[in-house]
């Protein structure tokens, strides 16, 4: 259905993709594997069109083909849905389906009637029942991921490339996800799916392909495959366990923060819970369970109903997060590029950023030499692998971000830190170094809350858990009972007490 | 000896690289490329331009402009825009007219009164801004109007003149043969390139233009920040004011029209983003200096004033056309 052969592409003189190979059969879920970097996003681009290879060949149907741009490879058949979703915000579902492509009557105006019926009869299709007059904005992140993959079906596509569809989907949303993608297979469609999940890569992949480094590593099918050999395909090394030890349980430790009651909404439910020096402290739950609003609450920087807070046994209003930074308590924010980083700066002024106050001379200026000095030393504590302080930070690995955005908060006087999806969307070696990471600040006296999606994650990072659902604390779990049936339990079916 | 020399040759090269680097990565690149040119065709086309008296006199002329246009660069880096600085600083001149002449209190007063109708407007936009989460362009559009009707109220429509004799300094005063007013503008560079590349709250400027929910949540408070920049566009404006107060000698409401769209024109120019986060306060004078050249120059050439302004626009498109991918 879909082959490319050799695909070599070069931005100026850095080649990324050095003559990849890749096959997808007509009724085949297809999984692209490799790190972040590794060129599968890039590759993915080729083949819709949006950028155009160096050299190499792509054949559709047995047809070699050259898209000048993504409406020449939609004409093919190929249909894209990227992670980043290209719907309009304020238009409906079937505007959105439609977009530029608009049914019209005779007279030159909208032939709204036809459009509907079409959309609706493609989600009956798929079994995604979704409401078609309210703006896109207004779905869930599944539910506009269904849109984007019923806009490409609208376009007749018989390849279709999901980019990362489940990163921020709930289980359930995944299940769901995982049923239309069957149902397509079935229909001859040939999915390529591209995510960091492996689990999923063995419950919905037929085949695999690897990616390391912009370099073809290997192709298999699921069942001759397991996860390690996966794994190792992809950082070409083999990682044995990518979470440290687990120190000793410290009931007696010093609590830092003590949260006597939050409430995210008039009405919903009030949660509690306290954390202790010395220990990381897990936040479970399905996306859009409210863990983030509640640490933003926290700083300040989410307008909760109600928030109560002792930092060191005070009570503490904090109003900003700046009143958070001054009472010790930092946060590495869920989205690198969006909340954590000012991409046009390098890194030493994005560690800078809230540092300035400490790199005073005379009072009013910045003693630049101070801000060098300090900037090396954070960038070592963490290693961050770059050139140098001055380099930009959009030209860093997302590991390296993360790092970037960690550093800016070791020259404060910190007790407590609050890492939002920690590990999301960077690549498996630097994962294991965030992990080392948390550990070592621990050990240090830190306090971490992590906030994370990922299962695995939070089991094996975790001295205690809190289980989200629906806005509110419904359990806190810790030693043996930090396991994946416990938390997901509790995630899923967990009563929640609202108060008014 | 001659390896000395090897070195010193390798460091000449380096230096010259880093000098062709600069010119194709520094904001300032383009502008300073586009007052090159704009000036050599102005000589061509007037044997009057190139002349010291002609030079100082174009300087002079964009002096408010060029003061206006620095408080601009704040918030525009920042990612705002602030559309009352000709109304504030025709209010600011205004009042300070009114206080030195209906008031009869002494001159030091009524430019203190300009200084404080600036910063109270100027803290008004930020606050509006910062704190009542409403965009620049709606608020301080709002600002314009008010200020401008304001001017208009105290002064019943006509010019507030009989000024004490001094004022006049600030307008049309010299130091050897530099004008005061030039003197004014260069020293008020030379305070924003210090608070912008020297000072903590500069980099926050930067920063928030950059990412503003970044900065936040990394602990800058950003409300602060941006009530700041419109309490430094304020106080320019109302530094404009006393510099165009001075050159009338008179406190004219009716001043000033039209001149925010200049000064946005002078930080655009100049290099700045217009989306924030980038650009130089350098470039803001530049840019200036380029829209006062291009004035003076289609004067000199006798070009019909109306046509000036067509001339003007079509400049500033080209300017923003090439500059748009520029880094």
């Amino acid at each position: 259905m879909l082959e490319l052969k050799d695909i070599r592409k070069s931005f100026g003189r850095i080649e990324v993709l050095h003559g990849v190979d890749l096959q997808v059969k007509a009724g085949e879920v297809h999984a692209l594997l490799g790190e972040n970097g590794a060129g599968k996003s890039t590759l993915m681009k080729i083949v819709s069109g949006i950028i155009q290879p160096s050299s190499g060949t792509i054949i559709v149907d047995g047809q070699e083909r050259h898209f000048a741009n993504y409406d020449e490879a939609i004409a093919a058949g190929v249909g894209i849905v990227f992670q980043e979703f290209s719907l309009i915000p304020y238009l409906n579902a079937v505007e959105n389906m439609f977009l530029a492509r608009e049914k019209k009557t005779a007279l030159g105006l909208l032939d709204r009637k036809a459009m509907r019926e079409r959309a609706a009869a493609i989600l009956r299709k798929l079994e995604v029942d979704l409401p078609l007059d309210v703006p896109v904005a207004r779905l869930s992140v599944a539910e506009q991921q269904f849109v984007e993959i019923a806009k490409a079906l609208s376009l007749d596509a018989r390849i279709l490339v999901l980019d990362e569809p489940t990163a921020t989907l709930t289980p359930a949303e995944v299940e769901h996800l995982f049923k239309v993608m069957r149902e397509l297979r079935a229909a001859g469609v040939a999915i390529v799916f591209i995510s960091h999940h492996l689990e999923e890569i063995f419950e919905i992949c037929d085949r695999i392909t690897v990616l390391r480094d912009g370099e073809y590593v290997g192709s298999s099918t699921v069942a001759e495959t397991n996860i390690d050999q996966l794994v190792e395909m992809m950082v070409g090394r083999r990682i044995e366990n990518s979470f440290p030890a687990k120190p000793a349980a410290k009931p007696d430790a010093k609590v830092v923060l003590e949260v006597e009651e939050v409430q995210l909404r008039r009405g919903g439910p009030v949660s509690s819970f306290q954390l202790r020096s010395g220990e990381i402290l897990g936040f479970a739950g399905l996306v859009g369970s409210g863990r983030t609003e509640t640490v933003l609450s926290i700083l300040g920087a989410y307008p909760a109903a109600r928030c109560k807070v002792r930092v060191g046994g005070v009570e503490k209003r904090l109003r900003d997060p700046a009143d958070g930074l001054a009472h010790g308590i930092g946060l590495l924010p869920e989205s690198r590029k969006e909340q954590g980083l000012v991409t046009d700066f390098s890194i030493l002024q994005n560690v800078s950023l809230n540092n300035y106050g400490k790199y005073r001379q005379g009072h009013w200026f910045i003693d630049f030499k101070k801000e060098l000095a300090c900037t090396e030393d954070a960038m070592s504590q963490v290693r961050v692998k770059a050139q140098g302080p001055r380099a930009r930070v959009d030209t860093l690995s997302g590991g390296n971000q993360q790092k970037v955005v960690i550093a800016r908060w070791l020259n404060h006087d910190m007790q407590i830190l609050i890492f939002d999806e920690p590990t999301r969307g960077i690549d498996v070696g630097a994962k294991a170094e965030i992990y080392q990471l948390m550990r070592d600040f621990t050990a240090r006296g830190y306090a971490i809350i992590m906030i994370s999606s990922e299962l695995p994650e939070v089991i094996g990072m975790s001295d205690r858990v809190c289980v989200f659902r629906s806005g509110g604390i419904v359990a806190t779990v810790e030693g043996s009972a930090i396991n994946s049936e416990e938390i997901m339990t509790h995630a899923t079916t967990g009563r929640v007490q609202h108060v008014a | 000896m001659s390896h000395d020399a090897n070195l010193d040759a390798a460091s000449a090269g380096r230096g010259r690289r880093a000098a062709l680097d600069w010119l194709f990565h520094s904001p300032l690149a383009l502008p300073l490329v586009g007052l090159i040119v704009v000036s050599v065709l102005m000589g061509f086309a007037s044997d009057n331009f190139f002349t010291i008296d002609n030079l100082l006199n174009v300087l002079r002329q964009v002096s408010v402009v060029g003061i206006l246009a620095v408080g601009m660069t704040f918030v525009i880096l920042t990612g705002g825009i602030d559309l009352s600085v000709g109304a504030v600083m025709a209010l600011a001149g205004t009042m300070a007219a009114g206080v030195m002449v209906n008031m009869g209190l002494p001159g030091g007063v009524g430019l203190l009164a300009a200084l404080l109708v600036g910063l109270g407007l100027g803290l008004f936009n930020g606050f509006m801004v910062a704190w009542g989460k409403m965009p620049s362009i709606i608020v301080t559009l709002a600002t314009m109007g008010i200020a401008r009707g304001l001017g208009l109220i105290y002064s019943g429509g006509y010019p507030i003149s009989g000024l004490p004799g001094w004022v006049s300094w600030f307008g049309v005063g010299r130091i050897g043969i530099i004008p005061v007013p030039v003197i004014i503008m260069l020293v008020i560079y030379a305070v924003a390139w210090v608070v912008l590349q020297r000072t903590p709250f500069g980099r926050h400027v930067y920063a928030i233009g950059g990412n503003e929910t970044a900065a936040r949540l990394s602990g800058v408070r950003t409300r602060s920040v941006k009530l700041a920049v419109f309490a430094i566009s304020g106080v320019t404006a109302a530094l404009a004011s006393i510099v165009l107060t001075g050159r009338l000698m008179s406190g004219q409401p009716n001043a000033g029209v039209g001149f925010e769209l200049d000064a946005i024109a002078a930080v655009v120019l100049g290099g700045t983003a217009i989306a924030g986060g980038r650009g130089l306060i350098l470039g803001t004078l530049i840019g200036a200096v380029l829209l006062g050249i291009l004035n003076n120059g289609l004067n000199l050439v006798g070009i019909n004033p109306y046509m000036q302004d067509v001339i003007k626009g079509l400049i500033i498109l080209l300017a923003i056309y090439i500059g748009r991918e520029w880094r």
